[in-house]
């Protein structure tokens, strides 16, 4: 045991004398803000297809044009919204479960 | 083919062919079917192959199949708990799939199955319903209560509930697109590039050395892409897993 924590704290010394330690977090700089950026607009993207889909069908099959489309287009702008706002607000254990 | 005219043809790098001449085009199986198979036969080979041994100490095959396990099942523990571990076999399955498809685009000639919307549409839609009927098979009713927090006002319902629908039924979209776009950006990326690295390699004398720039770039875009092809699959793994949260535990 004492010559495994010897050999764990020469090899600790050893990597920080060649900075690998400190390699993942600057990698992960770089693709995240790219990354971050990509998923929200992702995310709007996604919701407004669903909410101008779901308006032309009702529309479509109630014969009510172009009434429930404006609406379902708020509605999925809204919702385009909101999953933004839970991309950036850190999920679970914050809330009340 | 773009040498020929002056436009760069970018697209057609992702348009679909039968293969295995008319045995091939008379049941209509493609290139991305042919890709489908071999990145299945792959994964196979490399769990069955690779844990065959069971060494103590792992080889490379082993190694490699154990830290790919390993990483799926620290991403289930971590997201949903320990009830994820039944989701186990699902959520490995589609990571490898999506990874090693991913990878495979990435040399020369082959075909990138998850560069069609189709394709990852089918696998969000499979996810999407199993998130909702694992949510209805544990919560029953309670499952419709995900979608009007409590403690809201109740005027507000009119507003929150359609919203909160919409917000659900985009998950799949988001999940598809995200993917499909990913693979598809990047690819042509890397065909305009290499279209220009030809277009300027025959202007004369000059050429070749200008042609170093866009080479250049395509060295690093590969590089990004190797990053990009597994960072997609470690997403949609990940996301898959957050769902499974959401619909094992509502909220």
């Amino acid at each position: 045991m004492n010559e495994r924590e010897s050999l764990d704290r020469r090899l600790k010394a050893a990597r920080d004398r060649q900075g690998l330690d400190k390699v993942p977090d600057a990698k992960g700089a770089l693709p995240s803000t790219w990354g971050v950026g990509l998923r929200a607009g992702v995310e709007v993207v996604s919701a407004l297809v669903v909410g101008v889909g779901l308006g032309l069908v009702l529309d479509r099959w109630l014969g009510t044009w172009p009434w429930l489309f404006l609406v379902f287009f708020v509605l999925g702008a809204a919702a385009g919204v909101l999953n933004v706002y839970r991309l950036f607000t850190p999920r679970s254990g914050a809330r009340k479960d | 083919m773009a040498e020929e005219g002056k436009a760069i043809d970018a697209l057609g790098q992702f348009e679909l062919g039968t293969v295995f001449g008319p045995v091939g085009a008379s049941v209509g199986f493609t290139q991305s079917n042919l890709y489908m198979l071999i990145s299945g036969c792959l994964i196979v080979a490399l769990m069955v192959l690779g844990m065959r041994q069971r060494a103590m100490v792992p080889g490379r095959m082993q190694s490699l199949a154990e830290s790919a396990y390993g990483f799926i099942d620290d991403m289930l523990l971590a997201q949903v708990g320990s009830e994820g571990r039944r989701f186990f076999p699902f959520v490995f399955t589609l990571f490898m799939f999506i990874l090693f498809g991913n990878m495979l685009g990435l040399f020369p000639y082959a075909f990138t199955y998850t560069s069609h919307i189709s394709m990852t549409f089918v696998m969000a839609l499979t996810v999407f319903v199993l998130i909702t009927v694992v949510a209805i098979s544990l919560h029953g009713t309670k499952f419709f209560g995900y979608f009007f927090p409590e403690g809201a006002p109740i005027w507000l319902a009119p507003i929150i509930i359609p919203v909160e629908i919409v917000s659900y039924l985009s998950r799949p979209i988001s999940l598809s697109i995200r993917l499909f776009a990913n693979m598809v950006a990047g690819h042509v990326m890397l065909k305009v590039f290499a279209s220009f690295v030809v277009m300027l390699g025959a202007l004369g004398t000059i050429g070749p050395f200008i042609a170093i720039m866009p080479l250049a770039i395509n060295v690093a875009l590969i590089g990004f892409e190797v990053l990009v092809a597994f960072l997609q699959a470690y997403v949609f793994a990940i996301l898959t897993c957050i769902y499974l949260h959401d619909a094992v535990h509502l909220h």
